[in-house]
């Protein structure tokens, strides 16, 4: 069953969630004093993320609150680091915070695909310093998807 | 209100029916829709009558919700103190100007280059007439409030996908839409295909009604003339003298409408919290927190991050550690505690709370957002397209290009909304560099005006994941997680209570955030007085 009506921006999205253009930007350079940052940065259409590989997916969405070199930030609250995260020793581990989030991060279950979540997962296990060689699989992302509501409450 | 509409059972009945077949959120959808739940039920100034007898209470944040429980709390005869993470009051309810910087996580720092009188709110930016707390406030202040046009009918809907790309005017899809619905449904009605479903004596009042609604002519049909053009707008307007002799313009068919997808945009004014009349601060959304200031900003200790906020039988204690000056942590007590501070980042703080409490609180992650702020040399919208504040609606990224509702005819600089975005693309700007954000918003919004190119000089951009004191825009309740939690959340705790737009069914509006601390402060008094 659909939520009800009461959240602005769900709603506007709801609404306005029409397809979108696909656009492939050029190349993009850091302001003075930033960090550098990704290129080929592109924007999807719809309120499905379409970026495909995990490189496009870390770009895309991860490196908002991760920071483009996998740092994390940290304010009145914290994003963790990706760099050397301990907790990246599981490959279920990226994956399971992907679909299910925890706290301050979101749950991405509804925006990407088994393979999409395979990918960014694989992605930060392998870089900025990580180097752990297993991969996750889409079936292994697939398992880890909450169980849909039953429909009697329909 | 009238049950007419409903036959011979009851509302209640009629709520019962519904909340039995469908779940609680139907029948609140329903009660919603009936006026039982849909006002914000503030019904003037709070009263707290009953002697607190000298008890404490500490506020953590000092954005609405908490500089509402200081004024109050303080007026019933509390002693009151507010920690806030930033150098300013407000939190969200915030406005961006010359001379501003900010600087977001990872330490990306932006300059405001507006012009003096020109201002972004990154934030709220617009007041429904419904939202009674908050106007309130804004009427007991002293705030100055002046017309924020959700609706232009000269404004755009766009589709890169439809007309070629060319923007359409509200107005033209609006009436076309309406007019090209109407006429299917009377040709449908006179071919009797409606029988089962409209009596008789009904059937000539709705086809009458549909003549009205859609602008039909004298055959029901919507064609170009007199009828259509007083909705969709002339060829050559009606006028003076010689030239007076209006030439109608030309609807485009349903089907084109249709096949376009910007009807989807239509139900917008008509939505309840989007209905007319809406309201902005003259000056910017800052104006109400600056007000509040003026009451309760003797109480507010800046630049406090909160650490730790622990509890026991007698009293509760926050920890804090100042964010300029660094050094040994500070512990401050008081009987009771209001906590402000968002899910997001509370969910990180070491709090002595109770595990339903803290479930709740892990349980709510923020919504993306982002806007962008562009000025622009001159007010082209105005001087070449004759559109005077309200949005105009687009499928591209930006989502949304937002025409200042104030300072209209000036002949000097304005300041665009160039993009309100949610979802996938609000991920998408934010993990952007913020001067990158800026260069898309143009480069879409050049789409629809291209004046754009010339015209925009500067411009600003907040990604609200990256924003240190929030990370996110909103509590994203869901269904499910209010069904679990949201009775939780809202629950004095020990000593320890919450209030702020995440503790509301109005979640992201600042109506929200003033009556969840209202509704909080309410029974924290009856406990405090009542023991």
């Amino acid at each position: 069953m659909r939520a009800p009506i009461r959240n602005k921006e769900k709603l506007m999205t709801r609404i306005l969630g029409g397809a979108r253009l696909m656009l492939c930007a050029g190349l993009v350079l850091g302001g003075a004093g930033q960090t550098a940052q990704a290129v080929d940065h592109s924007f999807s259409s719809g309120f499905k993320f379409q970026e495909r590989d995990g490189e496009a997916l870390y770009q895309g969405i991860c490196q908002g609150c991760h920071m483009p070199q996998g740092q994390g930030a940290a304010g009145a609250g914290a994003y963790p680091a990706l760099a050397g995260n301990p907790r990246l020793a599981s490959k279920i581990y990226p994956a399971f915070m992907v679909i299910n989030g925890k706290k301050a991060m979101p749950s991405f279950a509804g925006y990407l695909d088994d393979d999409q979540v395979a990918a960014v997962a694989n992605y930060v296990r392998s870089h900025f310093g990580n180097q752990y060689t297993d991969q996750v699989t889409p079936a292994e992302v697939k398992a880890l998807r909450p169980k849909a509501p039953p429909a009697a409450s329909e | 209100m009238s049950g007419a509409g409903y036959g011979s059972m009851s509302r209640r009945e009629l709520l019962m029916m519904i909340g039995a077949a469908a779940g609680s959120s139907v029948a609140y959808r329903a009660m919603a829709s009936l006026d039982l739940v849909a006002e914000s039920d503030y019904k003037g100034p709070i009263k707290l009558e009953g002697d607190p007898k000298g008890a404490s209470v500490l506020i953590l944040g000092a954005g609405l919700a908490g500089l509402v429980a200081a004024l109050e709390l303080r007026k019933a005869g509390y002693k009151v103190q507010v920690l806030e993470y930033n150098q300013r009051v407000g939190g969200r309810n915030w406005t961006l100007r010359g001379g501003d910087s900010y600087t977001e996580l990872g330490g990306f720092e932006q300059k405001c280059e507006f012009d003096p009188g020109l201002y972004l709110n990154p934030g709220p930016w617009r007041l429904p007439y419904h939202h009674n707390a908050i106007l309130d406030y804004c009427k007991r202040l002293g705030v100055v409030l002046e017309s924020f046009n959700q609706v232009n009918y000269n404004a755009y809907l766009h589709s890169s996908k439809a007309f070629g790309g060319k923007p359409q005017r509200y107005r033209h899809i609006q009436a076309d839409f309406n007019g090209g619905v109407a006429e299917l449904m009377a040709k449908s009605t006179k071919q009797k295909k409606l029988d089962q479903l409209v009596s008789k004596e009904d059937r000539e009042v709705l086809l009458e009604a549909l003549k009205g609604w859609g602008a039909l002519g004298k055959d029901y049909r919507y064609s170009t003339g007199i009828e259509s053009s007083e909705r969709r707008g002339y060829d050559h307007d009606p006028n003076g003298g010689t030239i007076g002799k209006p030439v109608p313009s030309t609807p485009m068919s349903i089907d084109e409408i249709l096949k376009s997808g910007l009807w989807r945009y239509l139900v917008h004014g008509h939505i309840y919290e989007f209905q007319t009349t809406l309201f902005q601060p003259v000056g910017g959304m800052d104006m109400i927190s600056k007000a509040f200031a003026k009451e309760v900003g003797d109480l507010v200790r800046f630049n406090c991050k909160v650490t730790a906020i622990k509890q026991d039988g007698q009293k509760v204690t926050a920890t804090y550690v100042d964010t300029k000056t660094g050094g040994t942590p500070t512990q401050v007590s008081a009987d009771w505690c209001l906590c402000t501070i968002p899910a997001s980042v509370l969910s990180q703080i070491d709090l002595d709370v109770s595990a339903p409490m803290h479930d709740a609180i892990n349980a709510l992650p923020y919504e993306a957002s982002i806007k962008v702020g562009l000025q622009a040399k001159r007010r082209f919208w105005e001087q070449d397209e004759g559109i005077y504040g309200g949005v105009s609606f687009t499928d591209l990224p930006n989502n949304m290009i937002g025409y200042p509702n104030t300072g209209y005819f000036g002949s000097g600089k304005g300041v665009l909304l160039g993009a309100y975005t949610f979802g996938p693309n609000a991920f998408e700007f934010t993990a952007l560099p913020p001067q990158e954000r800026v260069k898309k918003a143009i480069e879409f919004g050049a789409q629809i005006h291209p004046q754009y190119k010339d015209e925009i000089e500067n411009g600003i951009a907040v990604g609200w994941h990256r924003v240190p004191w929030i990370l996110g825009c909103a509590g994203a309740w869901t269904e499910e997680k209010r069904k679990q939690h949201y009775n939780n959340i809202c629950q004095i705790d020990g000593r320890v209570l919450l209030a702020g737009e995440h503790v509301s069914y109005i979640p992201a509006w600042q109506e929200g955030a003033i009556t969840s601390s209202l509704n909080a402060i309410s029974r924290l008094h009856q406990r405090v007085v009542n023991g």
